[in-house]
């Protein structure tokens, strides 16, 4: 066997992983929070990639100003997604709510059908693409690059959720939604702020996964590869987000090359079912797991 | 109730039905005066509990709704308010079973409280104030909560609530599920916060003695409403009172079980 066929694979397997753990964890935000599955969240990462698009070659931007303005389109929606769909089905069946994120998923693809066409698109290159190598293996600079942005932002939002107060406000929320308002704690606040920074998240991810492999309307499969990673990690931690995100990037990986491409979703879907039989609340997650 | 003290809680004939369909409270009022402990007891499901929500707007959470009568906190009336509104406003709920944030430290969940400083223009201070009543909070700050023992997590519950800098803080059976020993500990600390803080409190108690050695004016309840109430010393010598709250018999002494007849005596304001 070719070992270092194997690690350059193993790489290419973990940096794809990263992207997973990150919008991994832009999905545990909002669990946490709201206990709310969102499932839309793949698509809300596509249009991520194609308001980045829209911003740089209809608008004219430059690359620098039309990241920021992504991130910053993709807090709005996530604050107008709150208000307008999640917050009226407060203490409605979690399988409704849940119904709700997949119909909003639908209509983000459907909406970007009818705006970019089902054509798959290209981002502008803004990655530097000078090769990298670890030791002897070669790894592709575009994931390498996103890796690297991946892991310090998973870093930041850690050391905002254990350190800052606000941080403390979200445990708080997770852990008893009516002690958390009788603290003082503004719980509908603490809703609308997490599912801004989630989706603030994915729109940013998804500008990072565009300029790897192109976008297109059916990109929201990403979100199920996503929902894997967090049902492995465990619903509501932050830490299963990130081991399942590189353990199922790794999988797919190595399932893609040595097996095929028509396996790596069996790969991963069978690594699910095994973890599940064994801890059936993920790597990470707390007992209670919401039933869905 | 003495009228001359100036009242800051005025709870006015309310009504609480849950679900739409049960009524729990059928117009009851109470009264708590600034800088007084004044105890609210009553057996299981007199709707002691349900008082305190309704008093700190989170009956929402439980299907509950305010259907009658209003409720006045301060001077402004309660129904407006959003339950961490009225924390900000000064009215802290310390609830049923403590309801401590078990996977964050000691620290954090003081942290958290401090929410309740918000939008008042008061500083957040350094916790010394809660870990000068309670050390044993200090030494085990930076452990999780869900960790303490019982007596220490009571301590913790209202800990928190001490850091809002509360006029007045509700208090739902801080007696639950302790020793007699750190029952004594934990009220005498509550006397203390209440005569040191100047904070007013309302306390729901199952246990009458240890509410009684504290609170200067005493409500009893019983289906919904208010059945006795007047000032802690004239309560513990009425004898209703002493036979069915205080478990003393006629004579002032502690009775047998043995000797107790059943429905001997009713309770002359069920009938």
């Amino acid at each position: 066997m070719d070992w270092l066929y194997v690690t350059e694979v193993a790489l290419a397997g973990l940096g794809a992983g990263a992207l997973y753990a990150l919008t991994g964890v832009a999905f545990v935000l909002i669990y946490k929070a709201t206990r709310v599955v969102n499932l839309a969240i793949g698509e809300i990462l596509m249009l991520g990639g194609y308001v980045f698009f829209g911003l740089v070659a209809g608008a004219g931007l430059s690359i620098w100003a039309a990241i920021p303005l992504t991130i910053l389109a993709g807090a709005a929606l996530g604050a107008v997604v709150e208000r307008a769909l999640i917050r009226p089905m407060l203490g409605e069946s979690p399988i409704s709510v849940f119904m709700v994120t997949i119909g909003l998923g639908s209509i983000l693809a459907g909406v970007v059908e009818l705006g970019w066409g089902a054509d798959p698109l290209r981002l502008p290159e803004f990655i530097p693409n000078t090769p990298i190598f670890l030791g002897e293996a070669y790894l592709a600079p575009k994931v390498a690059y996103g890796a690297l942005v991946a892991a310090l932002l998973i870093a930041g939002a850690v050391i905002a959720l254990r350190f800052s107060r606000g941080g403390v406000a979200l445990r708080a929320t997770a852990r008893d939604q009516g002690a958390a308002y009788s603290m003082g704690i503004d719980v509908g606040r603490v809703f609308s702020l997490s599912w801004m920074a989630a989706c603030a998240t994915a729109a940013g991810a998804g500008v990072i996964v565009g300029a790897i492999g192109g976008i297109s309307p059916t990109m929201g499969i990403f979100g199920l590869s996503v929902l894997v990673v967090v049902i492995v990690g465990g619903l509501d931690s932050v830490a299963g987000a990130l081991v399942g995100g590189l353990l199922i990037g790794l999988v797919e990986a190595l399932a893609g090359s040595f097996l095929g491409g028509e396996y790596k979703l069996l790969a991963t879907f069978s690594l699910l079912i095994l973890i599940l039989m064994v801890r059936p609340y993920g790597i990470f997650g707390t007992h209670e797991i919401e039933r869905l | 109730m003495p009228m001359d003290a100036e009242i800051l809680l005025n709870v006015n004939n309310v009504e609480v039905v849950y679900n739409r369909t049960i009524q729990v409270l059928r117009g009851l009022s109470l009264r708590v005066p600034k800088g007084e402990i004044v105890a609210l007891l009553g057996s299981n499901g007199a709707g002691k509990s349900t008082t305190l929500k309704a008093v700190s707007n989170l009956l929402e959470l439980e299907d509950g709704a305010v259907t009658a009568g209003h409720i006045e906190f301060d001077g402004t009336d309660l129904a407006s308010l959003t339950p961490h509104g009225l924390v900000r406003r000064g009215l802290f709920h310390v609830m049923e079973g403590r309801r401590i944030f078990e996977d964050l430290t000691v620290e954090e969940n003081l942290t958290a409280a401090t929410f309740s400083l918000s939008g008042r223009g008061l500083p957040i201070t350094p916790f010394d104030l809660v870990y000068s009543y309670f050390p044993r909070l200090y030494e085990r700050r930076k452990g999780l909560a869900g960790y303490l023992s019982g007596g220490e997590q009571q301590m913790l519950a209202i800990g928190r609530a001490l850091i809002s800098k509360p006029k007045l803080i509700l208090l739902d059976e801080p007696s639950l599920g302790l020793s007699p020993k750190l029952v004594e500990e934990i009220f005498t600390i509550i006397a203390r916060i209440n005569r040191e803080q100047g904070v007013s409190m309302l306390l729901v108690e199952q246990n009458a003695a240890v509410a009684f050695s504290v609170a200067s004016y005493g409500y009893i309840m019983e289906m919904g409403k208010v059945v006795i109430d007047g000032p802690v010393e004239r309560l513990v010598k009425d004898q209703d009172v002493q036979e069915f709250y205080l478990g003393l018999g006629g004579g002032g002494a502690h009775k047998s079980y043995r000797d107790v007849k059943h429905y001997k005596r009713r309770k002359r304001w069920l009938s």
